[in-house]
């Protein structure tokens, strides 16, 4: 019964498994423009989170760069690939250990804040999520810091 | 090695490797030639001390030296970026020291230009060239950087040179007590990092009976503008200021160490004792300074 439900688009990306109440942020960044096709779950239940949210994209791929950002917001998110009404893919998020651009440095007397220069964090614990700016090098939890749209 | 940014980048063997250029410069066992290198020394906040000192390592070997000084760590209001300005200042010089008080800043300069870089204290961040030429004082007064019990005192919240120097010693396994009013504790983060290597540590509040077993004893200055009630500062102001009466009993070894200025947290009747360090300590950061830009610049064969 899974299946069909997963398969209800022919081609593009499904992201499922998102923890409710993040969605909309993950709505953010994923720079869909007026034509895109989305269809958007909220509050299914769900074995693996008892609720959850799903986003599904016709004729999308999402960039490195995105499923980066989706890691860093939503890490219990499975990312599905559909091709043909079939999954092609399908695999886990994982946050990246370098982590270029996606987040700002919330320490305000970071250059990053200072300068238009490119933020750069490095992954410096998985459970709970944390990040050390490698300007200021001042580590923060995933929580803490602000992911660009 | 190409620049000196922060003491996390160092290795045990490349700490090491700074103290044993160091002494050899000291000892006249190596004389480096920076003749025709200069070195740009860009303040971008006020530090006569630092700079001064940056100043004299590089013309004690040969060097000359440059010195732009700022208010920020940019020049954006000519309309020209921080990018730009180190690109064109690396073009004059052979190495940059930097010192701003925009955290991170060294780093990015390291990255935009050819040449390297010196970080002389960025914001509340690193301060490397202070953490080495502390463990080089810990060093010559020791013999050696393993195994010791070492006390620091004041105020240990704000002060980015307890954490570096706590951070560096945290390779050698030593044992810390940390001497400070409760509000001006060691951070959290820093406490964690010695729990993660089990690295020993007590917190205390009072310096009185508690160096009588310590090899070194770093005094740092408590500001006063540090205390939501002047009368708090009076009260436990005394608590923090070092007397020659208090170094009875010490070790024969022990030594005082303060990075300078000094306000009143050391009498001045410890100065004649044996144990005060803390002009040599300035002076160690001359031969040091003097080691890591002739090691930067490639000038130890
Ligand atoms: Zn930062």
């Amino acid at each position: 019964m899974k299946q069909i439900k997963v398969n209800a688009i022919k081609n593009g990306t499904v992201i499922d498994h998102i923890t409710t109440g993040k969605i909309r942020k993950v709505l953010d960044i994923l720079h869909l423009d007026g034509t895109d096709i989305v269809m958007i779950g909220m509050n299914l239940s769900s074995k693996k989170l008892g609720r959850k949210d799903i986003i599904k994209i016709e004729n999308k791929e999402l960039s490195e760069l995105e499923v980066n950002s989706i890691a860093l917001i939503a890490p219990e998110a499975t990312l599905i690939i559909i091709k043909d009404f079939e999954v092609v893919k399908k695999s886990s998020l994982k946050i990246p250990e370098y982590i270029e651009d996606i987040i700002s440095c919330p320490n305000p007397k970071c250059i990053t804040n200072e300068e238009r220069i490119i933020s750069k964090f490095k992954l410096t614990n998985d459970e709970p999520a944390q990040v050390r700016c490698i300007y200021c090098e001042k580590k923060y939890l995933i929580d803490e810091v602000k992911i660009k749209n | 090695m190409k620049n000196l940014i922060s003491m996390r980048d160092l290795s045990k063997k490349e700490i090491l490797y700074f103290m044993e250029i160091a002494e050899l410069i000291e000892k006249g066992e190596l004389i480096p030639d920076m003749k025709g290198k200069l070195a740009a020394l860009l303040f971008f906040e006020p530090s006569t001390r630092t700079h001064f000192s940056f100043a004299t390592a590089m013309k004690k070997i040969g060097g000359q030296t440059i010195t732009m000084r700022g208010t920020s760590g940019t020049s954006a209001k000519k309309g020209e970026t921080f990018a730009d300005t180190l690109q064109t200042i690396a073009q004059y010089a052979e190495i940059i020291i930097m010192r701003s008080p925009v955290e991170g800043a060294a780093r990015f300069a390291s990255e935009v230009v050819d040449i390297p870089v010196v970080n002389a204290g960025d914001g509340a961040n690193q301060h490397p060239t202070q953490a080495l030429l502390d463990l080089y004082s810990i060093m010559k007064t020791q013999g050696t950087l393993e195994n010791l019990r070492i006390g620091v005192a004041g105020d240990l919240k704000f002060g980015r040179t307890v954490h570096s120097l706590v951070q560096a010693m945290s390779e050698f396994h030593p044992k810390f007590k940390f001497i400070s009013p409760s509000f001006l504790k060691m951070p959290a983060y820093i406490k964690d990092d010695l729990t993660e290597k089990n690295i020993e540590f007590e917190e205390l509040s009072e310096m009185t009976d508690n160096i009588s077993d310590l090899d070194i004893l770093y005094v740092t200055r408590i500001q006063k503008e540090r205390f939501a009630d002047l009368e708090d500062y009076e009260k436990v102001k005394g608590s923090y200021i070092l007397e020659k009466s208090m170094l009875k009993g010490v070790k024969k070894n022990f030594k005082v160490m303060h990075p300078l200025p000094r306000v009143d947290e050391i009498s001045t009747n410890v100065d004649n004792t044996e144990y005060a360090y803390y002009f040599q300590q300035a002076k160690n950061g001359v031969y040091m300074r003097q080691a890591i830009i002739t090691i930067l610049l490639g000038g130890v064969k």
